[in-house]
């Protein structure tokens, strides 16, 4: 039964594949992500971090999941832990693969609850209902709609309430993942990912055409906004407050952009309250926080260490491109990431809002999308339609990326239990249905979206692709790897990945590691000093967070779950028992 | 926007919309035709043992 089901799923084209891979990558984190962080950090220094870590992270990783994938799935294994398997006698790496289970089915119980936010706020934009006059009346609305301000809140079934879109955006995708990867995934991205390159385009020439919206304030233009993005060197004025202890410390006040602003500050820092500093490239990529902010956008950007690419390249034939289709898909990905929304997001918001206004509004990517893009569509002429035309998009990167996050689930089921499309659907949709019915239920603060999201889709996805190059490179070995990954091929791997695969990438990734650790979890500052970060105080400090707690508990539960179900699974352990040759 | 934020800019822009221009046309020009349903034939050599040695060994 098992393998008439993997002999009838399967990929209809290599431009569908591209999509689909291309799709799973872009998303969200692309149009309102990589621009903050790129505008935080600093275009110049972070463009240089984001960059090293595309050629030693993202690629290596890239290549080396569409062979592994490939190659496992000619074994007839389509899930991580089988596909892990295949790879190892050891029993080990097929538990490790469980990872790459656990990560997408969690992340997608708290991505589709942001995929209905953004098919909502496209509703309400078109219906003239975003309105605002302040960022602190688009956040007001935005509490309500998601339900941040109160658990259970969000189980409303109004028009700027998420509950209906949720619904309509959970039946979505399982009715696309039901039909299967071509009918389904492929046919779906074939569609979608043209219209939302051309829904971009429209979005960024609008953009680039706002000049300064407002005459009473020239300074708030596109070019600063493009600045404010993209300067290497970071201009910030500081004021001079007295301590207690009689020294003098310097704030920071504001950021300057444009020479405007630049005149004005220098004029204030004439007087000795006030200085200017500049803070050039070499001394932003000394902050480590940088590297791991744009370390972290390759793997969340590029759907690496997720089991996605994997699972999706193991339904490719032996002689299929992978080298070329993995660089194309990949190159989507960063076209849309940095040609598109580097150019769109923080040019926009800085037009409107002024520099000032947005670094006061915050650059996270929820505050971006859901603060402040609202009241710049407000304030743009067309700007519902516009609004509306950006949050359809958002909407697409989303569909897109979360019909990426049950394909694993679905294949792992139906190698593991034998069973059909039908059944495996309805079994990963009752339980990722529950997981988004806890996350929408406890709201308050998004706190249960946020702890997932730290665990999970952040602390589990550098386990997980540490692991899998580990494995590409030491086990199965990287000559092994590169020689599978050509066939076929119409370009090569140029031969220095050989030695980066494995040496840099997973010293690299353990860096990062190492840096996740220090910054994100025992909370190291610049200063030395140590505080625990709250993902931790919330689980083991004096007061400990009940849905923290609650949330840690889902994604071992589900960890758990997948665990028993792998070492029941015979088809693994008779696969070396046979001599590591397909089955059937 | 200084003249480094320009160069940044274009520099960034212009290097992904090459490769991923150069992607597209070397997938359209390649002589598998890009919308060709995939092949399955059959393969006409071995794959390697999964557990084989070092495949440069003789």
């Amino acid at each position: 039964m098992a393998s008439s089901i993997h002999k009838k799923d399967g990929w209809n084209s290599r431009i569908g594949v591209i999509l689909a891979v291309a799709g799973s990558a872009v998303g969200i984190g692309n149009f309102l992500r990589f621009p903050g962080n790129a505008a935080q950090y600093g275009g110049g220094a972070f463009m240089i971090a984001y960059i090293t870590a595309f050629l030693l992270i993202g690629l290596p990783i890239c290549w080396a999941e569409w062979a592994m994938g490939r190659r496992a799935g000619r074994e007839g294994f389509n899930s991580c832990p089988g596909m892990f398997n295949v790879f190892s006698r050891h029993p080990m790496p097929k538990y490790v693969g469980v990872l790459g289970l656990v990560i997408p089915v969690i992340i997608y119980m708290y991505y589709v609850y942001i995929e209905s936010w953004c098919l909502g706020y496209a509703v309400n934009t078109l219906t003239g209902r975003l309105h605002f006059g302040s960022v602190a009346d688009a956040g007001a609305f935005f509490s309500k709609f998601t339900g941040a301000s109160e658990n259970g809140s969000a189980l409303g079934f109004n028009v700027d309430q998420v509950g209906v879109y949720l619904i309509v955006v959970f039946i979505l995708n399982f009715l696309l993942i039901y039909r299967g990867l071509s009918k389904g995934i492929e046919w779906f991205c074939r569609y979608a990912m043209p219209t939302l390159l051309l829904l971009a385009f429209v979005i960024l020439i609008r953009v680039l055409t706002l000049g300064a919206p407002h005459p009473e304030t020239p300074q708030n233009n596109v070019v600063n906004g493009l600045g404010f993005m993209w300067n290497p060197t970071k201009v910030y004025l500081e004021e001079s407050v007295p301590s207690d202890d009689g020294s003098v410390r310097w704030v920071r006040v504001s950021e300057i952009v444009g020479p405007r602003l630049r005149k004005e500050a220098e004029t204030m820092a004439q007087s000795d309250q006030y200085r200017v500093v500049e803070l050039n490239v070499w001394k932003q990529l000394l902050n480590p926080q940088m590297w791991l902010a744009a370390s972290g956008q390759i793997f969340f950007s590029l759907s690496i260490g997720f089991g996605i690419i994997l699972t999706y390249a193991s339904y490719l034939k032996r002689d299929d491109d992978v080298v070329l289709s993995g660089l194309t898909a990949t190159s989507a990905n960063e076209f849309c990431e940095v040609a598109l929304g580097g150019l769109i997001t923080v040019p926009a918001a800085v037009a409107f809002l002024g520099v000032a206004g947005l670094a006061g509004a915050g650059m996270s990517t929820f505050s971006l999308g859901f603060h402040v893009l609202p009241l710049v569509f407000s304030e743009m002429v067309g700007g519902q339609v516009f609004g509306f035309l950006f949050f359809f998009l958002l909407f697409l990167a989303a569909v897109t990326s979360s019909l990426s996050m049950l394909q694993p689930g679905i294949a792992f089921l139906e190698e593991a239990l034998a069973i059909n499309r039908r059944q495996s659907v309805a079994i990963l949709g009752m339980i990722t249905a529950m997981g988004t019915l806890f996350v929408i239920y406890f709201s308050e603060g998004l706190k249960a979206l946020d702890t997932l999201d730290f665990w999970a889709g952040t602390f589990l996805i550098f386990v997980m692709a540490t692991f899998q190059i580990i494995l590409f490179g030491w086990v199965w070995g990287v000559d092994r790897g590169l020689i599978e990954a050509h066939r076929g091929a119409s370009i090569s791997i140029p031969r220095i990945f050989g030695p980066i695969m494995k040496y840099v990438t997973p010293l690299f990734l353990i860096g990062v590691f190492i840096l996740f650790i220090v910054f994100n979890v025992l909370g190291v500052n610049f200063n030395g000093e140590s505080a625990l970060s709250s993902y931790v105080t919330d689980l083991v400090g004096t007061n400990p967070n009940r849905v923290a707690w609650m949330s840690v508990s889902l994604i071992m539960l589900v960890g758990v779950f997948f665990t028993l179900m792998v070492s029941g699974v015979e088809k693994y352990r008779s696969f070396h028992r046979k001599g590591g040759r397909r089955q059937s | 926007m200084t003249s480094g934020g320009w160069a940044i800019l274009l520099g960034s822009v212009g290097a992904v919309t090459l490769l991923f221009g150069w992607c597209v046309i070397k997938v359209m020009k390649d002589p598998q035709d890009p919308e060709q349903t995939l092949h399955g034939f059959d393969p006409e050599t071995p794959d390697l043992p999964l557990d084989a040695g070092d495949p440069h060994e003789p």
